[in-house]
């Protein structure tokens, strides 16, 4: 790929960034909603783990997961994108059509500015609240802690990054069977629940029952908030961490696939509506 | 006509027009059952590595789950009017229809919709006060029932106070704000686990600003003839409910003087 041929996809994603990121009033009111339910999750865990219990996870483990959690929440494939399914009823599709770029490539970089700028503007606060403004007031036991070393920080890194990708062919997935069925709320009331429960957003995967521990592994929601949380705080190091980051790179190319295939399927049986 | 005909008519005109679409409606609540059933599920999923949260089990706290969440599912399904009273109602101009009948706003209000969909959730709740059941030895006699249906009528209380709420600020920000399901969504996940977990600050929080824990821990836990442990009178708990009723008289207070206020974004 030249770099003429990569432009015209990195001007859709400036574009949908910039347009994003202008929704600061909503990032507000979801940092407050947030703020309230880490608060809650974090004493719910705290009273969990205390005493004599034997855990998979400690207690620093686990509140640094669910403020982390918290600031990466808008990161999840919530949601199709309500635009393109709203193309599709209208006949704006037509013109998407007309556009001399690649479909899956096209709808794939608006799905990277969705799942960046909207987390980026919920995270930036979150992340100061949690691991800045509490540790300063004296409550760092509660807080956000550093990350658990310079290698944790690398192959953080890195498992972010494949996080956006994963996050994006998910998205894109979703679109496309949005654009499918002329309507995104199926596809959200089906997903929704899935992606909060199978990411470990709703409890830290480690910590639910021994028995379900292999099957979470290999799950494709687990790279996109679970890997990346426990690399963070040391969980999951060493060749471990460097497997899960591999889980993700594979569920990456899984997905790409899927998506490029069900984008040649839904377009040859694309009808333009209105007239 | 006196208001409640008037309201019974109203809840029957909704409900029809509802049931117009019998597969819409299937499909929405039983996307509400499963949505609310697997949160529970994550609750068991704990309890089923950690056996125990200061001291409490699995069923005592299905059973402070089941009643918050019964609460809430009523409320949520009864107050839809103030629900999306912000974009319906403040921003379209709406509201100026409502202001020119001879009867009173919170009644229009109230009979704008009732969201037949509810009952999703509202199954959920009640399969988990079965379980609970099932899993603590209450002996089931009226004088538990009348407090836990006192503790379900305050927590409803609570939570249309609330919503009344959040319709009200929408008279300032015209839009309604999603900071509102901080506590209304997030007060259910708060006091779906007994008060006694939490940091002091945030018990009485939730015991004298909003008083979530008023309609769920206290009643609750004189019925599992649990001692109190955060130092209340014990000869009051069974009462505390009266709580709601008055943060929704605060809440309907608040409302009236919205009312006054409201100017019309109309032409």
């Amino acid at each position: 790929m030249t770099a003429a041929t990569v432009r015209p996809y990195l001007a859709v994603f400036r574009a949908r960034f910039q347009l994003l990121l202008q929704y600061r009033a909503a990032a507000l009111a979801g940092f407050g909603t947030q703020c309230w339910w880490g608060t809650v999750k974090v004493m719910v865990f705290a009273a969990f783990l205390s005493g004599q219990v034997d855990s998979p996870m400690t207690l620093r483990q686990t509140i640094d997961y669910v403020w982390l959690g918290q600031a990466l929440l808008m990161m999840l494939p919530w949601s199709a994108d309500p635009e393109l399914a709203r193309m599709v009823r209208s006949g704006d599709v037509a013109y998407e059509r007309l556009r001399p770029v690649e479909t899956y490539a096209y709808w794939f970089a608006r799905a990277v500015a969705r799942r960046t700028a909207t987390p980026l503007l919920r995270a930036i606060p979150m992340v100061l609240t949690a691991g800045v403004l509490l540790p300063s007031l004296g409550f760092a036991r509660w807080g956000l802690s550093a990350p658990a070393g310079g290698s944790a920080v690398a192959i953080f890194s890195l498992s972010m990054v494949l996080v956006i990708a994963l996050a994006s062919a998910f998205s894109t997935l979703l679109d496309l069977l949005a654009v499918l069925m002329l309507s995104e709320r199926g596809v959200n009331i089906l997903v929704a629940p899935l992606a909060i429960v199978f990411s470990g957003s709703l409890v830290p995967l480690p910590l639910l029952p021994q028995w379900l521990q292999p099957a979470m592994r290999y799950q494709p929601f687990a790279g996109l908030l679970d890997f990346p949380l426990r690399i963070y705080s040391g969980h999951l190091a060493g060749a471990d961490a460097l497997a899960a980051l591999a889980g993700q790179a594979a569920w990456v190319l899984v997905l790409v696939a899927l998506g490029r295939v069900l984008t040649t399927w839904v377009m040859a049986r694309l009808q333009v509506q209105g007239g | 006509m006196n208001a409640i005909r008037l309201y019974g008519r109203y809840v029957r005109a909704s409900l029809h027009s509802q049931m117009r679409y019998p597969a819409s409606f299937l499909l929405t609540s039983l996307g509400a059952f499963l949505a609310t059933g697997i949160d529970f599920i994550a609750v068991w999923a704990l309890f089923a590595r950690f056996r125990q949260i200061a001291g409490w089990h699995f069923g005592e706290v299905a059973l402070f789950y089941a009643v918050i969440g019964v609460s809430f599912a009523l409320a949520d399904g009864l107050t839809r009017g103030f629900d999306v009273f912000g974009e319906q109602f403040v921003r379209t101009g709406d509201f100026d229809r409502v202001l020119v009948r001879p009867r009173s706003t919170v009644l229009q209000l109230l009979g704008y919709e009732v969201r037949a969909t509810r009952i999703g959730r509202l199954a959920q709740a009640v399969v988990v006060w079965i379980i609970a059941t099932r899993l603590t030895h209450i002996g089931w006699t009226w004088q538990v029932w009348s407090t836990l249906l006192f503790a379900v009528a305050g927590g409803m209380a609570l939570f249309s106070g609330i919503l009344v709420l959040q319709a009200t600020m929408a008279f300032w920000t015209v839009e309604s704000l999603e900071i509102a399901n901080t506590l209304s969504y997030g007060g259910v996940e708060a006091a779906q686990y007994p008060l006694d977990i939490y940091a002091r600050w945030f018990r009485n929080f939730l015991t004298f600003v909003v008083p979530l824990g008023c309609v769920s821990y206290f009643p609750v836990a004189s019925v599992l003839g649990r001692a109190d442990r955060t130092g209340l009178w014990p000869g009051l708990l069974p009462f505390s409910p009266a709580l709601g009723f008055v943060f929704l008289g605060v809440a309907l207070w608040t409302w009236r003087f919205g009312v006054r206020r409201y100017a019309s974004t109309g032409s």
